[in-house]
């Protein structure tokens, strides 16, 4: 780096210095509203632009309504009134960039965070909230990884891969009646960790992996893979990946005659893979972790509630909405919006949200999570059966 | 030995598409010893253009299936061989006497530009090719094949004989040929190069419109990024058959698919499980190191000194 000898240039970058300072100390204070309330500032973080906006929107909003209806209740934390703000970030689905948003958040000091929608930006903002004792509740995070890293300060109101593993492996080998199953994955986190769960799941089920294959998530070729798996005569193939390999690969299942059925992940269930796969897509059934909004506890309320505000429903949603109740609630038992103090309280956190049944294993996993699963009806995911899957951690 | 069936036939039908893709860089390399790396794109705006044609048209034009696949097709093929002239006239021919060098990063900045406006045009997402072919499968010795497969393995052989014909067979042919050996000297025997050469481009596109066409009908998908990993391959393949030999990019494409789709069926079995189907690449490009580290030249190449 360059030094200024300069006088002037040195003067100048000290009152830059100054000024940046006191834009700094003045939002340490605690903030009030004209009333006297206290503010709350909750971080809202999800990808707000690029392919996957309307998603990181649609958690954005779940966030906004919840601490909406909060403020029109009126929250009461150790006797002083206090008003919720939501502050929201765009991470880009981007790893790198969720990890300066999450600074950022931290810098100015928020009372927690609801986000991020991707696993891989969670996993890494993670250590950041982690390193400043903010609690993170991600509404839409599935790795397992997320919840592993030994954080006591990361949560989840959504059902991770080894759930949702689980269900598939056991669905494969119970509901589909397949004794031998062949497993495919793309070597991606995602799709190597959910088929290692499956592969747990199948032989715990008293079924048989017989092939374990590999591709990329480039790949559009799967003939030579699907051949060798024809020759060991499965009933089920699965395959932990996303949408633009599963297409394909279901129409070389079909022209290279192989008799078994298609099992996926949330990865595959997607209108996308839809209008990829025509009609081949018949053979298929996809995972999907939550329920059909309709099947939620309070879903009908939630998607009125929610269309009249911000529109339709994108996915995530009712999530950030739960999630966001969860921390309004643990700060409401510690009468505190400190992090360091209403953190303690998360855990204990217990109640019945729009998903479902609301609370935090040793982990932060949500306990009471579904995972649905799907056929392709009439151009359309239907769901088939949703199974409650219990902790993450602990038993089934 | 249905399954080594099974996958000679998987690896033939991978492998044709690669050959028609590895004669558009054997063509261009003969003639002006230029590695044109856009032309995995010119091969990805070809599925393209053929599915835009087949969306536009099949919503109730009335038209037959057939037909409207014909001018998806000629459409495609019409867009890549305007396409191949404009890239040579517009990003090659002012470089011709210019280092090698800036000639080949040059292609490497067309094909950077291809992608992103097919990015612009198409979005990120994946485009699925509409559903109008009705695939039939047949059974024999235990392995399968689609009438789909059997199409796209004999329209890939025929254009190559009807490459080969042009190339030796007519005066165009013979043009090609004299200015591949020296440009000067086929312009002093009345041969114009400049028109030689773009056409050698527009036919090359041609040949990748089709392999386009063919991969998006295959696969029933394409993307703005699937040129890259399609010319990586037929590059290869043409380099492994010898680079700037037309029978060689035919023989290096099959190769390489065979090889692709017994590497990835056999290579676990071989080595005990310690190396897994996501070895698949891996193996196809040892296969490609090992042949050039005892025939540099390729398959069918001829050890030729450098052109200055």
């Amino acid at each position: 780096m360059q030094i200024h000898r300069n006088p002037r240039v040195l003067a100048v970058s000290l009152l830059a210095l100054g000024l940046l300072a006191a834009g700094c100390s003045k939002k340490t204070e605690t903030a009030k509203t004209a009333d006297g309330e206290l503010i709350v500032r909750i971080g809202s973080v999800a990808p707000l632009s690029g392919p996957q906006a309307h998603l990181g929107k649609d958690n954005d909003n779940g966030v906004r309504l919840a601490a909406e209806e909060a403020n029109a209740r009126g929250v009461t934390l150790g006797g002083q009134k206090v008003r919720f703000e939501v502050v929201s970030e765009d991470d880009q689905a981007d790893p790198k960039t969720a990890t300066i948003v999450a600074q950022k958040l931290v810098d100015e000091k928020v009372n927690g965070v609801i986000g991020h929608l991707n696993s891989g930006a969670s996993i890494p903002a993670a250590k950041i909230y982690y390193d400043a004792g903010i609690p993170e509740i991600s509404p839409s995070a599935t790795a397992i990884k997320y919840t592993e890293q030994g954080f006591n300060t990361t949560f989840r109101t959504m059902t991770n891969d080894r759930q949702q593993g689980r269900v598939l492996g056991e669905f494969a080998v119970k509901n589909m009646g397949a004794k031998r199953v062949a497993i495919i994955d793309d070597r991606t986190a995602y799709g190597q960790g959910l088929a290692d769960e499956v592969a747990t799941a199948v032989q715990a089920a008293g079924g048989e992996v017989v092939a374990r294959e590999y591709t990329t998530d480039k790949a559009t070729d799967f003939t030579a893979i699907l051949t060798a798996i024809k020759a060991k005569q499965p009933g089920v193939v699965f395959f932990g990946g996303m949408d633009p390999q599963a297409a394909p690969m279901v129409k070389q299942m079909q022209s290279l005659g192989v008799k078994a059925k298609f099992l996926g992940g949330d990865g595959v269930q997607t209108t996308e893979f839809i209008k990829l796969a025509g009609s081949a897509g018949a053979i298929v059934t996809a995972s999907s972790p939550g329920l059909p909004i309709d099947s939620m506890p309070g879903g009908k309320q939630f998607r009125e509630k929610f269309t009249a505000k911000y529109g339709p429903i994108q996915n995530y949603a009712p999530y950030a909405y739960d999630a966001t109740n969860a921390m309004i609630k643990a700060m409401e038992l510690a009468g505190s919006a400190e992090p360091a103090k209403y953190l303690a309280e998360l855990p204990k956190v217990h109640f019945t949200g729009v998903t479902g049944e609301i609370g935090f294993d040793s982990k932060g996993d949500v306990t009471g999570g579904a995972i649905t699963l799907y056929h392709i009806v009439d151009g359309k995911w239907k769901a088939v059966e949703t199974v409650l899957s219990g902790s993450g951690t602990g038993k089934k | 030995m249905d399954i080594l069936l099974q996958q000679l036939i998987n690896g033939l039908v991978l492998g044709s598409i690669y050959a028609l893709i590895a004669l558009g860089y054997t063509m261009v390399y003969g003639i002006l010893e230029l590695i044109n790396f856009a032309h995995g794109e010119v091969t990805m705006i070809g599925a393209m253009v053929c599915i835009a044609i087949l969306h536009a048209l099949l919503p109730g034009s009335g038209l037959p299936v057939v037909l409207i696949l014909a001018l998806g097709v000629g459409g495609a093929v019409l867009v890549c061989m305007l396409l191949g002239l404009g890239i040579e006239r517009v990003a090659y021919r002012p470089l011709r006497r210019a280092p090698r060098l800036t000639a080949l990063i040059t292609a490497i900045g067309v094909s950077i530009v291809l992608q992103n406006v097919a990015m612009l045009v198409w979005g990120k997402q994946y485009v699925s090719f509409p559903g109008v072919l009705d695939i039939h499968r047949y059974e024999f010795g235990g392995a399968s094949i689609t009438n789909l497969q059997i199409a796209i393995v004999a329209l890939a052989l025929l254009i190559m004989l009807a490459l080969l014909v042009i190339v030796y067979r007519t005066r165009l042919g013979r043009a090609m040929r004299a200015t591949a050996q020296s440009p000067d000297l086929a312009a002093l025997m009345g041969v114009n190069p400049d028109v030689i050469i773009a056409l050698t481009f527009a036919i090359g596109a041609a040949l990748a419109a089709v392999a386009g066409v063919m991969v998006a009908i295959y696969y029933g998908l394409a993307h703005y990024y699937m040129g890259f990993l399609l010319g990586l391959k037929a590059f290869s393949a043409a380099v492994l058959g010898g680079i700037g030999n037309l029978g060689g990019a035919m023989l290096g494409g099959l190769l390489l698919g065979i090889v692709e789709s017994l590497g990835a069926g056999y290579i676990g079995p071989l080595t005990g499980g310690f190396l897994g189907s996501n070895y698949q690449d891996v193996f196809a490009f040892f296969v490609l190191i090992l042949v050039l580290v005892f025939r540099p030249s390729g398959l069918l190449g001829e050890r030729v000194g450098e052109r200055a």
